[in-house]
């Protein structure tokens, strides 16, 4: 099967449903790029890549650079959702919701219910977050619990190529407004990834490790953390069930409370903020729907409550690490049932 | 430009209408029967009248927080407008909108919006929906002087003059942001701002139905033949406060008798029309019982419709989830 | 030193890179015959016995139950009780992991045509000059299925594990869904890869297909193994043809394949991912239902084979666990004599991955009999 990045196999995913339904259009700051300028069209395909090669195909009626003004366009797009289309619209960090937050969690995500069910509003609003870029504070956040917060929003952080592409399909066949988290940390790892089209269903997790001993809720590019700390503990004799929601809303609460009643034991492993984040949400849901199921204390491994910062020295320690997750697996590993 | 007897009868309908609709919520609204905050519409009827009256199901137009003027001019039902506001069952969004979220998708009417400068952008993406799908709709985007100032507004003018969208920016000026004077909060002028962004803007007298035809005509004309977004800087002036229970003691002492008086859309539309010998009092009478009629039968429907049950609490979030 | 043997942790398939050994099947001390089940091995993929390659007493254990081995890393020593511990200290002590070429002795990928769409195969052994082994798989199945068979069944002959139409990486473009279409399909590849005549290994479903095979172009055959068949009886478990259709949550791929195995542990996390995957595939829901309502439909089996099996003159063996929950064991009977059966007790509906090291004997025992008498 060959091998893709999460870049390749977002793109190809977006241009194979271009070319299913007529309806779907590209749209965003240099999603093209080159636009007016002297210079060669589809100069930069995206800032980091990602839509890239779609203009050739596709053309300028379907592939839209936009001036930098994401509260018009991000409102276009859903303007345009609401009227007929399929856009899937760049709002290129997620950082700078801050300049259009109205048109996506007071218009899009609200149209269907406001209007008593007789709205459909599917735009999919792609967008790049978290840290290990030295990016810095207003370009490195992993807002997604923010968006989860919103009824109405559906709120998806794929973990791999894989997931990516069939994650990104569903996206854009779904009927509801999807912000699609794209981390840029992940868009050079490789995996297998089939040519075919296919779908991954929202609300249902994936269990990338099966274990007995400890559950790991783990998010985003924090599988791939939560993964290497599970192999590596399975030779410590620690066996360790990986769970990777897919999606934050809707969230498959199923899952995890079927195996925190295997193992008794969880960690929470989140790039975002600890206060009002996934890893409280699923605490919570844990400590509410599980209580008796639990022998030791629920753990979370998280970024600090602070913005995140430039330094190397500094990011690197703010981002949570395997050794952290493995040694929260261990410490709760170590305590005896009561 | 000449109009038919039955377009002007149509017009003169839906303007009555609003008024009617909106004094009899404002009475209602005293009672204490309607919850929540309302903001009435009367004494801008031409406004929504004289743009809506030239679009067809092709043609979407995106409204503000006083948007039962802009519902019912692109024909939303009535009565179940007059539900919604009641918070009940049958109203247009269930008695989950409530006045300031009334919509009809199918008949291009994206919604009241209860966000100032809401709109715009959304109408951007209406429009480009009508040029990629080459439908020939424009969309209309409705505004208050308020509005104009948010940066979503100022935004979607270039965006709209960027992509060469099939848009018309109305700016429905009645003197008010809330509580605050447009002559005090609008730097520059409306028009100053739609030449910035390389697009005509019209001044237009928003007391007249006829002025604000013809302005919206050259407007809608523009936008169909694909040469980009207009502005149409319509001065009006509302009959009552910003919310239902406002006390204005912002305006000035017999300021809006004043406006009954003289600049009343509805008494200037009769003058004109009966004076050209084109309709009849008579005629015109009978337009405004039925409008009567009409309402108090939408009213009495309202209040004897059911709330919503707590089943409907959690519906509607999501096509599927 | 010659007379130490180490035993090392085997490659099931091109993904594995590690395992972790589950039990030791026999004790230090205890004496071993080459294909006696020593351990059991857990990949990602599936628990599986690991047959002793080499035959003496089992001096050392070196890996420890529940710990992980990379491929080809020391699992045990064999060797004469003459020889010191010392010695075999020693020969700990200086061994090396060697990481066998995967190019070398790992399957390569084909492609052919079928009526203009495309089928994928697998190759392993096409050096070996053997009559060439066809394996099918069954339905909902791949070439991947015979993970635990290819190496082995390679190592005299060429072996050729095809992708159906509407499986694996085969086109999911399915015409009418029945047996003849899917022979055809066998036929098109066993014709690009320049096959005269194969022996033809199917399992479940993908036996009805051998069987049509044989009906349809005789001349191909060398031998049949029928594993599980579809094809000699009447009815199939429509709990799972439905189920497996069906499936789409985790859960419900889980315990749909946990009927498949007669124990439900060997079902990995893996096995579940890899069916997922697939299912998500553009077509493959039409594919798998119009295959399903063409040869499987409601519990029934539209075909049967037996007066063929009967007539032919060419050599069939059937393999079939006890314990199989999906086509019933019990339809073997009635069955003559000239048909060889062999029932492995306590082994479900896969017995190429259930028992894989006793399918393999017998079914290279097998074909080197049908190879004497063809000579």
């Amino acid at each position: 099967m060959p091998k893709k990045t999460y870049r390749q196999a977002i793109n190809e995913a977006i241009a194979s449903e271009m070319r299913r339904d007529h309806r779907v259009i590209v749209l965003g700051e240099d999603n093209a790029g080159g636009k007016g300028a002297p210079g060669e069209p589809d100069a930069w395909g995206g800032v980091l890549g990602v839509t890239k090669g779609l203009l050739p195909e596709f053309g300028e009626d379907r592939v839209l650079d936009t001036p930098i003004s994401e509260s018009a366009f991000i409102g276009a797009a859903v303007g345009a959702a609401a009227t007929g289309l399929r856009p899937v619209a760049e709002l290129m960090f997620v950082d700078f919701m801050g300049v259009c937050f109205d048109q996506i969690f007071n218009q899009a995500a609200k149209f269907r219910y406001m209007f008593g069910g007789k709205a459909v509003t599917p735009v999919v609003i792609r967008t790049m977050y978290g840290g290990g870029f030295r990016a810095a504070s207003q370009h490195s956040q992993c807002l997604y619990p923010l968006f989860t917060h919103i009824p109405g929003l559906k709120v998806v952080v794929p973990s791999s190529p894989y997931e990516a592409k069939g994650l990104m399909i569903q996206a854009i066949r779904d009927d509801d407004p999807v912000i699609f988290f794209e981390h840029k940390v992940l868009y050079d790892v490789e995996e297998d990834v089939p040519d075919e089209a296919y779908t991954i269903p929202f609300g249902e997790a994936n269990v990338t490790r099966e274990g007995r001993d400890v559950t790991i809720v783990a998010f985003g590019r924090m599988v791939g953390f939560a993964n290497t700390a599970a192999d590596e503990l399975k030779r410590d004799g620690i066996s360790v069930t990986v769970i990777d929601p897919r999606t934050t809303s809707p969230l498959d609460s199923e899952t995890i409370l079927d195996s925190v009643s295997e193992t008794g034991r969880l960690v929470v492993v989140d790039e975002a903020h600890p206060r009002c984040s996934m890893a409280a949400d699923i605490a919570r849901l844990v400590a509410e729907e599980a209580f008796h199921d639990l022998k030791a204390p629920i753990r979370t491994i998280t970024a600090p409550h602070t913005p995140v910062p430039f330094s190397p020295a500094l990011e690197d320690i703010y981002i949570p690490s395997v050794a952290k997750i493995k040694a929260a697996v261990q410490a709760l590993a170590a305590k005896v049932p009561a | 430009m000449q109009h038919s007897r039955e377009f002007l009868l149509d017009c003169y309908q839906s303007m009555v209408t609003i008024r009617v609709f909106e004094e009899r919520v404002h009475e209602e609204f005293a009672t204490g029967k309607i919850p929540g905050f309302v903001h009435l519409y009367a004494g801008e009827e031409a406004s929504a009248v004289g743009i809506c009256s030239q679009l067809d199901e092709r043609d979407a137009i995106a409204s503000t927080h006083r948007g039962h003027g802009h519902c019912i001019a692109k024909g939303c039902d009535v009565h179940a407008m007059m539900k919604e506001i009641y918070g009940k069952r049958g109203g247009s969004c269930g008695g989950k909108g409530g006045s300031m979220h009334i919509a009809d998708l199918a008949k291009g009417m994206l919604g009241a919006n209860g966000i100032v400068g809401g709109g715009p952008p959304l109408i951007c993406g209406a429009a480009l929906t009508a040029k990629y799908l080459k439908t020939g709709g424009v969309a209309v985007a409705f505004v208050g002087d308020g509005g104009s100032n948010q940066g979503t507004t100022l935004e979607s003018y270039n965006l709209a003059n960027v992509w060469k969208l099939p848009v018309v920016f109305v700016v429905e000026d009645n003197g008010y942001a809330e509580a605050t004077a447009s002559a005090w909060s609008v730097a520059g002028s409306q028009l100053g701002r739609a030449a910035g962004f390389g697009m005509p803007g019209t001044l237009v007298d928003g007391f007249d139905f006829f002025a604000v035809y013809e302005a919206a005509r050259t407007a809608i004309e523009r936008a169909r033949a694909g040469e980009g977004p207009s502005l149409l800087h319509i001065k009006l002036s509302r009959f009552f406060g910003h919310f239902e229970g406002d006390a204005m003691s912002y305006r000035a002492d017999g300021e809006i008798q004043r406006y009954r008086n003289e600049h009343d859309a509805l008494k200037i539309f009769r003058r004109k029309v009966t004076e050209a010998h084109l309709l009849d009092d008579f005629t015109l009478d009978a337009v405004e019982a039925g409008v009567v009629r009409n309402i108090n039968e939408a009213v009495a429907g309202a209040e004897a419709d059911q709330m919503p049950t707590e089943a409907d609490l959690l519906t509607d979030v999501y096509v599927r989830y | 030193m010659s007379d130490i043997l180490p035993i090392v942790m085997p490659k099931w398939g091109l993904a594995m890179s590690e395992g972790t050994l589950v039990s030791w099947l026999v004790p230090e001390g205890g004496e071993v015959n080459k294909g006696d089940e020593i351990a059991e091995i857990e990949t990602t993929k599936i628990t599986n016995a690991f047959a002793s390659p080499n035959s003496g007493v089992l001096r050392r254990q070196i890996v420890k139950v529940g710990e992980i081995a990379p491929v080809g890393a020391l699992l045990a020593i064999v060797a004469p009780t003459t020889v010191t511990n010392d010695e075999i200290d020693a020969f700990v002590g200086s061994f090396v992991v060697e990481v066998k070429d995967e190019g070398a002795s790992g399957a390569v990928e084909r492609e052919a045509n079928f009526a203009g769409k495309k089928l994928f195969y697998k190759l392993a052994g096409g050096s070996q000059d053997g009559i060439p082994v066809v394996l099918i798989h069954g339905f909902g199945g791949d070439a991947d299925n015979w993970l635990f068979n290819i190496d082995a069944l390679s190592a005299d002959r060429p072996v050729y594990a095809i992708d159906l139409p509407g499986h694996g990486k085969s086109t999911k473009d399915i015409a009418s869904g029945d047996l003849g279409e899917l022979a055809d399909a066998v036929a098109a590849v066993v014709n690009d890869a320049g096959i005269s005549k194969a022996h033809f290994v199917g399992h479940s479903l993908g036996a009805a297909v051998v069987f049509k095979m044989l009906e349809q172009h005789p001349d191909r055959v060398a031998s049949i193994v029928g594993v599980a068949p579809a094809g000699v009886g009447p009815s199939v478990n429509d709990a799972y043809v439905s189920g497996f259709i069906a499936a789409e949550k985790r859960k419900d791929v889980k315990s749909s394949l946990q009927m498949l195995v007669a124990d439900p542990e060997q079902v990995s996390a893996a096995m579940i991912e890899g069916i997922q995957r697939y299912k998500r595939l553009e077509g493959v829901a039409k594919a798998i239902q119009t295959i399903a309502a063409k040869t499987l439909p409601g519990g029934r089996q539209t075909s049967s084979f037996r007066d063929l099996l009967e007539k032919t003159n060419k050599p069939i063996l059937i393999v079939w666990g006890e314990k199989d929950a999906i086509i019933d064991a019990a339809q073997a009977e009635g069955l003559s004599g000239k048909i060889s059966i062999i029932r492995l007790p306590g082994v479900g509906h896969m017995p190429h991955l259930e028992a894989a090291n006793t399918f393999n004997d017998r079914l290279i025992e097998q074909f080197k009999n049908v190879e004497a008498n063809i000579r």
